[in-house]
C-alpha cells in the first residue's frame, strides 16, 4: 500500500525539481493559471450582478460550491495529472512501455504529468472559499468542519474516478483525446453550480450516474445547513464518502477491463 | 489566388484527418451547451430581459457560441510559434510566400471544416431540446459575413500571440493570458450583455467582442439597418488592424530571429 505512494512521490519529485529550474517561467505560469480560473469565477459574479439569487442560491452559496469544486479539481489535476497526455500515449503505441513495467499502469500515468502551476487554481479556490464563508452565517459544528475537510479528498476521488472512466475511451478511439475535456472541465463546470438549475434528466444523471452532485452540492447542503431544494432525504447529504468508494471501485474495474482488452497500435 | 485556394484546401485536410477529434469536440461542446443553457435559464426565472436578451435569445446565444467555438478557434493555436521554436521558420522565410498570408489562407480553409463538422451538430441538438431563435434571411446572410470576419479577427489575435515566440523562449504565458482575455471579453464565458454597463461598453470597444458576441447579435437580429452595417464594419476594421499589426510584428520578429533548434 505504501510502496505505490513512495514511487509516486519519486516520480512527482523529479518533475517538481525540473519545473523549479525555470523559476520565472513557473511564476508566470502560476499567475496565468490563477487568472484563467479566476475568469470562471468572474462569470459567477457577472451572473449575480443580474439576479439576487440563482434559484434558491445566493452568490456566497454558489461561491462556496465553486470553491469546493475548484479546490477538488485543482488537487486532482495535480495528484493524477490531467490525463490528457494519455490518449497520445495510446495513439503512438507507447502505452506498451507502460504495460511492460513492473508497476501498476494507473500509478505510472498518475505520476507522469505533475504540474506545479495547477496548484494556483486551488489557491484561487481557497480565496473564493474565504469570500463565500465570510458572506454566510454558517453554524459551525465539529461534524460540519470535519465534513468540509473530508469533502476535499472525497471530491478528488469522485473527480478522479470520472476522469479515469473518461480516459478509458482513449483505448477505443484513435484521437478521442478531447473526450476527456468534457469529463474534466465539464465536470468541474457542472459541479460548481447548484444542480437544481438543471432540468430533471440532467440532475438525475449528475446525482446517480456521473455523481458530480456529491462533490459539492450535497456536502454543501450539509455544511451550510441549507434545506435541499430538491427535497431529498437528509441522509443523502452525507453519502459522498460512500459514493466516492463506489466510484473508485467502478473506475478501477473499468480501467482493468480496458487494459485487459487493449490491443496495441504497435510501436 | 490559386495559391491561397491550395493552401486553404490543406487547412481543411489538416483537421479533416482526425475525425475522432472532431467527434470528441462535438461531444464536449454539446455537454457545455446544455450546462450553460440551464444556468442562463435559471437567471431568467427572476427576470425577463437582461441587456436586451430574453430567455430564448440567451439560450440561442449559448448554442451558437458552442457551435462557433472551434470555427473561430478560441483555444490554443500554436502552429506558427512551434515553427519558430524548432527553427523551421527559417525555411518558411526563405520561401517567396509571406507567412502571414500562408497561415491566413490555411485558417480560412480550416474554418469551414469546423463550421460544418463541429458547428452544425451541437446546434441541431440544442435546437431539438430548446426553443431557439432563428434569423431572418437578411440576418442569416449578415451572420455568415460576420462569422467570416470573426474568424479573421481571431486569426489576427492568434497570429500576434504566436509572434511572441520570436522574442520569448516560453511564449505559452502570453498565449494563456491572451486566451483568458479572449474567453472573457468575447462573450464566450458569459454574454457581454450580462456585464455591468460600464464593463459592457468597454468590452464592445475591444476587438474580442467581434469574435463571438457580434456575430451572435447579428443572428439574433439585435442590430438593424445602419447599426448592422456599423457593427460589421467595426469587425472589418479590427480584422484589418490586427492583420496589419501582425505584419509589422512579423517583420520585426524575423529581423530579431532567435532560432532555438535545428
Amino acid at each position: 500500500m505504501v510502496e505505490p505512494v513512495l514511487l509516486w512521490r519519486r516520480l512527482v519529485g523529479a518533475q517538481i525539481r525540473s519545473q523549479l529550474q525555470y523559476r520565472t517561467s513557473l511564476a508566470l505560469d502560476f499567475v496565468g493559471a490563477g487568472l484563467i480560473s479566476f475568469v470562471d469565477f468572474l462569470a459567477v459574479l457577472v451572473i449575480f450582478h443580474n439576479v439576487p439569487r440563482l434559484n434558491t442560491w445566493s452568490v456566497h452559496e454558489v461561491a462556496f460550491l465553486y470553491a469546493l469544486s475548484a479546490i477538488a479539481f485543482a488537487l486532482t489535476d495535480m495528484v493524477m495529472g490531467h490525463l490528457d497526455l494519455f490518449p497520445q500515449l495510446v495513439r503512438t503505441g507507447n502505452f506498451d512501455i507502460v504495460l511492460v513495467r513492473p508497476r501498476g499502469t494507473l500509478l505510472q500515468i498518475f505520476g507522469s504529468d505533475f504540474a506545479v502551476r495547477r496548484f494556483a487554481k486551488a489557491v484561487q479556490g481557497g480565496a473564493v472559499l474565504v469570500y463565500a464563508v465570510s458572506g454566510l452565517e454558517v453554524h459551525w459544528t465539529i461534524p460540519r468542519v470535519l465534513f468540509l475537510l473530508l469533502s476535499i479528498p472525497t471530491g478528488m476521488v469522485i473527480f478522479g474516478s470520472i476522469w479515469v472512466v473518461g480516459s478509458c475511451l482513449a483505448f477505443w478511439t484513435t484521437d478521442g483525446g478531447e473526450f476527456t475535456n468534457a469529463f474534466t472541465y465539464g465536470g468541474n463546470f457542472m459541479a460548481q453550480y447548484p444542480i437544481d438549475v438543471y432540468s430533471a434528466w440532467l440532475r438525475r444523471f449528475l446525482a446517480y450516474i456521473v455523481p458530480l452532485a456529491f462533490v459539492c452540492y450535497f456536502p454543501a447542503l450539509f455544511i451550510l445547513g441549507k434545506p435541499d431544494p430538491l427535497g431529498l432525504p437528509r441522509v443523502v447529504e452525507v453519502l459522498s464518502p460512500v459514493v466516492a468508494v463506489i466510484a473508485a471501485t467502478v473506475s478501477g474495474l473499468a480501467w482493468r477491463f480496458a487494459v485487459r482488452h487493449y490491443r496495441s497500435a504497435g510501436g | 489566388m490559386r495559391l491561397d485556394w491550395e493552401i486553404a484546401k490543406r487547412g481543411w485536410r489538416r483537421y479533416a484527418a482526425y475525425p475522432w477529434a472532431t467527434a470528441a469536440g462535438v461531444f464536449t461542446n454539446t455537454v457545455f451547451g446544455f450546462l450553460q443553457a440551464y444556468i442562463l435559464l435559471a437567471i431568467y426565472r427572476h427576470r425577463t430581459n437582461v441587456g436586451g436578451f430574453d430567455a430564448g435569445d440567451a439560450v440561442t446565444y449559448v448554442w451558437l457560441a458552442q457551435s462557433m467555438i472551434m470555427t473561430v478557434y478560441i483555444f490554443n493555436w500554436q502552429e506558427l510559434a512551434l515553427r519558430v521554436r524548432d527553427g523551421s521558420i527559417a525555411t518558411d522565410l526563405a520561401r517567396p510566400l509571406d507567412p502571414q498570408r500562408y497561415w491566413l489562407a490555411f485558417d480560412l480553409g480550416r474554418a469551414p471544416y469546423h463550421l460544418i463538422f463541429r458547428g452544425i451538430l451541437p446546434f441541431v441538438l440544442g435546437a431539438v431540446v430548446f426553443e431557439l431563435h432563428y434569423p431572418s434571411p437578411l440576418d442569416a446572410v449578415a451572420f455568415l459575413v460576420s462569422l467570416a470576419l470573426a474568424v479573421v479577427v481571431s486569426f489576427g489575435i492568434r497570429f500576434l500571440y504566436n509572434s511572441a515566440a520570436f522574442w520569448l523562449l516560453d511564449f505559452r504565458g502570453v498565449m494563456t493570458l491572451t486566451i483568458t482575455i479572449v474567453l472573457f471579453f468575447s462573450g464566450m464565458a458569459i454574454p457581454l450583455r450580462f456585464f455591468p454597463h460600464w464593463l459592457r461598453e468597454l468590452a464592445y470597444a475591444l476587438p474580442f467582442a467581434s469574435i463571438i458576441q457580434t456575430p451572435v447579435d447579428v443572428w439574433l437580429g439585435k442590430r438593424t439597418g445602419l447599426e448592422l452595417l456599423g457593427i460589421v464594419a467595426l469587425q472589418a476594421f479590427w480584422a484589418l488592424a490586427l492583420l496589419a499589426c501582425g505584419h509589422v510584428v512579423l517583420r520585426r520578429g524575423t529581423r530579431k530571429l532567435v532560432i532555438q533548434g535545428g
